[in-house]
C-alpha cells in the first residue's frame, strides 16, 4: 500500500487552488524530490501530506489514513521541516528538543542523542534558540525532526541556511531514514544536490503533477514501514 | 493526556519564567492600574473601600488579558501553532494545559495585586475562607475563558487588538459574581457572598468544559 496516495486532489488557500488536481503515489521506502517553481504547489502538497491542509475534493491517504475524514491521526506519523522553525525563542536548544520528543512519545535520552545526530555544539546546548545564527535553528528544527521519527520525512528546503557539513548531514538523515524504512519527500530548488539522495523527481506546476521520473542509477528500497521511522539515534 | 497537560503547562511556565514578560510587565502594569484607580477616586479612602472589591476584579481582567496575549503570542511565532498541530497531541491536553499555566500565573499575580490593594485601599477581611475560594473559582474562570478566546484570536490577523473585545464581555459574568462575594468577604455590601461563589463556580464550569470541547476546533479554524 502506498504510504501517499493522491487522486484528483483539489486543495485550496483561501479561494486559490494550491493544488489542483495532484495525482501522486510514493511507496514506502522512496525518497522523492518534488521540484517547481515558486508558488508551484510544492509546499502546499507537504502541507496536506502533513494534515495541515484540508483536501477540497479528490482522494487524498497519507500512511493509511483518509485525509478527508481524519487528519490528526496521520499527524502523529510525520515530521515536518518547514520555512518556520517550529521551535520557541526562548527555550534552549535542548528543551526545544526534548519538549517535542516528549509530546511525541519520545524520551530526554532521544532528544540528546538526535542533538548529537546534528552535530549541535554543546555549548549551545542551553542557549536560548533565540541567540542562535539561522543555520543553529535549522540544526535544531532537525533535530526536532529526528527525535520524533516519524514515518513519513516532508522537508521543505532542508538544505536552506545550512552550511556545507549542516548540509552533509542532512543528506545523511534523508539516507539514513531511507535505509530505517522511512519514507522522504524534499522539496528543494537545489536539483544537483537533492537528486543525489532521492530516487524518484515529481515536477510540480500550476498546482498539478506534470512530470514523474526516476533518477536512473539510483534503486527506490521497497520494504513494510516501520512502527517508528527514522534513523535509530537512541 | 496528564503527561501532555504537564508537558505544555510546564512548557508555558519555562518560557514566562525565562522571558520575565509576566513579572517584568504584566504585574507593573497591573500595580499601575491599582494606582490609577486611586487618583482617580481622588484617594477618598472610604470610596476605595466601598468599591476594593471590584477595582481588584477590573484590574485583575486587565492583567489577565495581557498574560493571555503573551501565551499565544508564543504559540503564533515561528510556526508554533502548525507545530502544536502536528504533536499529535489531544487538543484538551492543549487546552487545560495552557489553562494550568494561566492560573499558575494568575494566582501569583492575584497574591501581589491584594497585597496592592492592602497597601493602597486599606480594606478589612471578614471572610478570608470565601475571600480565597472566590478568587481560586475566578481564576479558573477566567483562564480557561482566556484560553478558549485566545486560541481564537491567535488565528486572526488582528489578534493583537480583538482579543479584549472578544474576551472582556464573556468575562462580565465572572467579573459581576467575583465581585458581589469580595464584597460579601470584605464587609462592604450585605450580600451573601457564598451564593454568588455558587454561581461564579457554574460559570467557570460552563467555561471549562466549552473550552475542552470548543478548543481543537478553534485551533484547526481559526
Amino acid at each position: 500500500m502506498s504510504v501517499v496516495h493522491l487522486r484528483a486532489v483539489v486543495a485550496l488557500l483561501g479561494r486559490f487552488p494550491a493544488l489542483a488536481g495532484v495525482d501522486l503515489d510514493v511507496e514506502s521506502g522512496e525518497a522523492v524530490l518534488l521540484q517547481g517553481p515558486n508558488g508551484a504547489g510544492k509546499t502546499s502538497l507537504l502541507r496536506l501530506c502533513a494534515g495541515l491542509l484540508a483536501p477540497a475534493s479528490g482522494e487524498a491517504v497519507v500512511l493509511g489514513h483518509d485525509l478527508g475524514r481524519d487528519r490528526r491521526s496521520v499527524r502523529r506519523e510525520v515530521g515536518m521541516l518547514a520555512h518556520a522553525t517550529f521551535l520557541y525563542d526562548d527555550l534552549s536548544v535542548y528543551e526545544n528538543v526534548c519538549f517535542w520528543a516528549r509530546a511525541a512519545g519520545g524520551s530526554p535520552a532521544e532528544a540528546e542523542a538526535a542533538i548529537a545526530r546534528l552535530e549541535i555544539d554543546t555549548r549551545l546546548r542551553d542557549i536560548p534558540v533565540v541567540r542562535l545564527s539561522t543555520g543553529q535553528r535549522r540544526r535544531t528544527s532537525l533535530a526536532v525532526l529526528v527525535a520524533r521519527r516519524p514515518r513519513l520525512w516532508l522537508l521543505d528546503e532542508p538544505h536552506a541556511g545550512l552550511d556545507q557539513a549542516g548540509r552533509d548531514i542532512v543528506d545523511g538523515l534523508v539516507r539514513d531514514a531511507v535505509d530505517a524504512g522511512a519514507t522522504v519527500l524534499v522539496a528543494s530548488h537545489e536539483l544537483d544536490r537533492t537528486r543525489t539522495i532521492a530516487s524518484r523527481v515529481i515536477t510540480i506546476a500550476g498546482g498539478v503533477v506534470v512530470a514523474d521520473q526516476p533518477i536512473p542509477g539510483r534503486s527506490m528500497p521497497v520494504g513494510p514501514a516501520p512502527e517508528r521511522g527514522g534513523p535509530d539515534v537512541a | 493526556m496528564w503527561h501532555d497537560v504537564r508537558l505544555i503547562a510546564g512548557k508555558d511556565l519555562r518560557i514566562e519564567w525565562r522571558s520575565q514578560v509576566a513579572t517584568g510587565q504584566v504585574a507593573p502594569f497591573a500595580i499601575l492600574v491599582l494606582v490609577l484607580f486611586g487618583f482617580a477616586l481622588d484617594a477618598d479612602t472610604v470610596a476605595l473601600r466601598t468599591f476594593t472589591g471590584g477595582l481588584y476584579w477590573v484590574t485583575v481582567l486587565f492583567s489577565a488579558v495581557l498574560a493571555i496575549q503573551r501565551s499565544f503570542a508564543l504559540e503564533s511565532a515561528d510556526g508554533n501553532r502548525d507545530a502544536l498541530r502536528l504533536s499529535g497531541i489531544e487538543p484538551a491536553a492543549i487546552f487545560f494545559g495552557k489553562a494550568t499555566a494561566l492560573v499558575v500565573q494568575l494566582v501569583l499575580l492575584e497574591v501581589l495585586l491584594g497585597a496592592g490593594v492592602a497597601v493602597l485601599y486599606g480594606p478589612s477581611v471578614e471572610d478570608f475562607p470565601l475571600l480565597v475560594a472566590t478568587a481560586g473559582v475566578a481564576t479558573i474562570g477566567v483562564a480557561a475563558a482566556g484560553t478558549l478566546y485566545g486560541v481564537l484570536a491567535a488565528g486572526l490577523r488582528v489578534r493583537e487588538t480583538i482579543l479584549p473585545i472578544l474576551l472582556l464581555p464573556v468575562l462580565a459574568p465572572v467579573l459581576i459574581g467575583a465581585t458581589r462575594a469580595f464584597d460579601d468577604a470584605l464587609g462592604t455590601v450585605a450580600v451573601n457572598g457564598w451564593n454568588w461563589l455558587a454561581l461564579l463556580g457554574l460559570t467557570a464550569v460552563v467555561y471549562v468544559a466549552f473550552g475542552a470541547l470548543a478548543f481543537g476546533v478553534l485551533l484547526e479554524d481559526s
